[in-house]
């Protein structure tokens, strides 16, 4: 039993870098309609800016962790402004192509930038092999870290789209675009700053990844994994990206606690393809039904 | 000029077109005496490509489903013709074919959920899909595990094909054929059901195409494709290991596949050609005269010697983003556009 909520616990831990990235990516499914490919490498280069800013330049790591967030706001900008914007008579299959290829741009960049080696991020203050005693349960100091900021976001987030004025506009974006452009929002800029939002939430997910493991390759898996998670959940639905990601988090360590190591890193698929067999729209969206 | 029904299905629409068949097929016959050894190993790389990629057309190009586990079918394939031949003692061909057909098997499976599913959902179920098979192939010990695996001697009709000259006119005339009937597949009831899918399903639906049948053929038939030349791939490269088969390598298929020009028969052919020719080219990007030593400079300078083969991602991706902003149809529409002009020159 002990085992079992441990389990349970690190699968939670995990989780919540996983329900990052897949809130990330509802963010942008929301918005352009286009499961983001790039999310990973998004938050990827900010992670190498930070570490550059620290290694490079000798800032402290919390002036590198907030030069590397507004970074990753700017770059999602860009990325919306310059590429996925100019793409707009696209079909669904164009724009995952086009994000496809800014990931591979991105990867591409870092890895030549800074090779293929793995990192340590310099300086930073927890280190991995710190944990937290809760009665018979432990956590990682940088997992508890990652639960209390995955938290803090979710609550600001939804603060966000219920209170502000920016927030609601994006949600009217989202709901219809038509009728919100005619409500005079201004839909392209609400886009575009979705893609910077949602970069940067990523980010965040990369950087408390980063003091554990940091490569070129990184994000790749919590970006599946957020992406699966999310899928689960719904694609559309916040709450259900982050329930998603929190399950895929969870059924992983316990397949990998009872059944098998080997495969605990694509049980997660195993359990999207038997819940979307059965609901095909993920969990928490209202199946969508194409008026012909 | 089309005028009938014959006329459209035609595989030569005029004398112009036969006679560049022919020239082609007797460039193909040459091509071994013509160049050295490397770039015979090329072409039996990129006739492997153009395998894949015709298949994943026929299913991305013609039926409008997004794969992104194409991956998993090629590793099917190659480690099913090796593991049939070695333990089972089948011939080649045989095997070849038999592998195949299980990985198009998969491919039905895969096409199961794809019933219901569109989209990122069906995308991700394609992406798990053939990162599980690759994951749980690399994890069987009969399959050489982690280590990889040998594969055995060749022989097709009391020949022993060692070198990559003798591979190449088998990998030729399996890749010719192949084109052909994916061809002749697209101007059948068959192809024009795929179509019909991909353009209104539901509409489709209604005329009384039948969309578990179509929809499940085609994943089968693509994953047919990719399984065949799963099984060319290893006697290329005569090892295999499971790290071959990522999932970068279905994103490399599909890249080829748009670049070339989607739901065109020419297209991915053309993509297949120009991007495997890119992908040998920049492995060794450092050689290449004159831009290899300036990326030489600038590497050392600003960037890193040891990524620098990183380069790949960055020139396919930007081929990605290029084509999909100004030419969705890829290397054909290029093609058409020329012609065109040419055509109404100087209007």
């Amino acid at each position: 039993m002990i085992d079992f909520i441990q389990m349970i616990i690190s699968g939670i831990a995990v989780g919540s870098s996983y329900a990052l990235m897949a809130l990330a990516m509802v963010l942008i499914y929301k918005a352009s309609e286009v499961p983001n490919f790039a999310q990973g490498e998004m938050a990827l280069l900010p992670v190498f800016i930070a570490f550059m800013i620290i290694y490079s330049y000798g800032y402290s790591v919390f002036a590198a962790f907030f030069g590397a967030l507004v970074f990753a706001l700017v770059l999602g900008c860009c990325l919306e402004f310059a590429i996925v914007r100019r793409a707009k008579n696209s079909n669904v299959l164009g724009l995952i192509i086009i994000t496809i290829g800014l990931e591979m741009i991105l990867l591409g960049f870092v890895s030549w930038k800074f090779g293929a080696d793995e990192r340590v991020m310099p300086s930073f203050p927890i280190s991995s092999y710190d944990s937290v005693m809760f009665g018979d349960f432990y956590i990682t100091t940088i997992d508890l870290l990652t639960l209390i900021v995955a938290l803090v976001i979710m609550i600001s987030l939804f603060l966000f789209f219920r209170f502000s004025k920016f927030g609601v506009a994006m949600k009217a974006t989202q709901q219809n675009e038509t009728a919100a452009r005619l409500m005079g929002i201004r839909t392209n800029r609400v886009k575009m700053v979705t893609w910077g939002i949602s970069g940067t939430v990523g980010s965040v997910a990369g950087l408390l990844i980063a003091p554990v493991i940091m490569d070129p390759y990184m994000m790749w898996d919590p970006m599946l994994k957020g992406f699966a998670g999310a899928v689960v959940g719904g694609m559309t639905s916040l709450p259900g990206a982050v329930f998603g990601a929190y399950i895929v988090g969870i059924v992983e360590h316990l397949f990998g606690g009872y059944v098998s190591m080997d495969f605990k890193a694509v049980v997660a698929f195993a359990v999207i393809v038997i819940v979307l067999c059965v609901k095909p729209s993920g969990l928490f969206a209202r199946h969508y039904v194409k008026k012909v | 000029m089309k005028r009938d029904y014959y006329g459209d299905v035609k595989l030569f629409s005029s004398g112009v077109t036969l006679f560049w068949f022919a020239a082609l097929i007797i460039f193909l016959l040459l091509y071994p005496f013509l160049f050295e050894n490397y770039y015979v190993y090329m072409a039996n790389y990129i006739a492997i490509n153009i395998i894949v990629v015709v298949g994943l057309n026929l299913l991305v190009g013609y039926t409008g489903q997004i794969s992104l586990g194409h991956a998993g079918f090629f590793a099917i394939g190659a480690y099913g013709t090796i593991v049939l031949m070695t333990l089972a003692s089948f011939p080649f061909l045989l095997a070849l074919i038999c592998a195949g057909l299980i990985a198009a098997g998969f491919g039905f499976l895969l096409g199961l959920p794809a019933l219901r599913l569109e989209g990122p959902y069906l995308a991700i179920a394609t992406l798990g899909f053939g990162l599980t098979l690759t994951t749980v192939i690399g994890r069987i010990d009969m399959l050489g595990g982690r280590q990889g695996l040998h594969a055995p001697d060749l022989v097709i009709m009391g020949h022993h094909l060692t070198t990559d000259r003798q591979f190449y006119y088998l990998a030729m005339i399996i890749t010719v054929l192949l084109v052909i009937i994916a061809r002749n597949i697209t101007k059948t009831k068959v192809g024009r059901a795929f179509v019909a899918i991909r353009d209104a399903h539901i509409a489709a639906e209604t005329m009384g195409v039948n969309l578990v049948l179509y929809k499940t053929l085609a994943f089968a038939l693509s994953a047919f494709y990719a399984g065949v030349a799963g099984g060319l791939f290893a006697f290329v490269l005569r090892f295999i290991e499971p790290e071959l088969f990522g999932f970068f390598l279905s994103i490399f298929f599909l890249t080829m596949a748009v670049a070339g020009g989607l739901g065109t028969v020419m297209g991915p052919i053309a993509g297949a050609i120009l991007l495997s020719f890119l992908d040998l080219e920049l492995r060794n990007i450092l050689n290449i005269p004159y831009v290899g030593d300036w990326l030489r400079q600038l590497s050392t300078s600003h960037f890193s010697l040891t990524g620098v083969s990183n380069i790949q991602f960055i020139v396919f991706g930007t081929i990605l983003i290029l084509i999909m902003l100004f030419e969705p149809l890829g290397l054909y529409g290029l093609w058409i556009r020329m012609k065109k002009y040419w055509k109404t020159w100087p209007f």
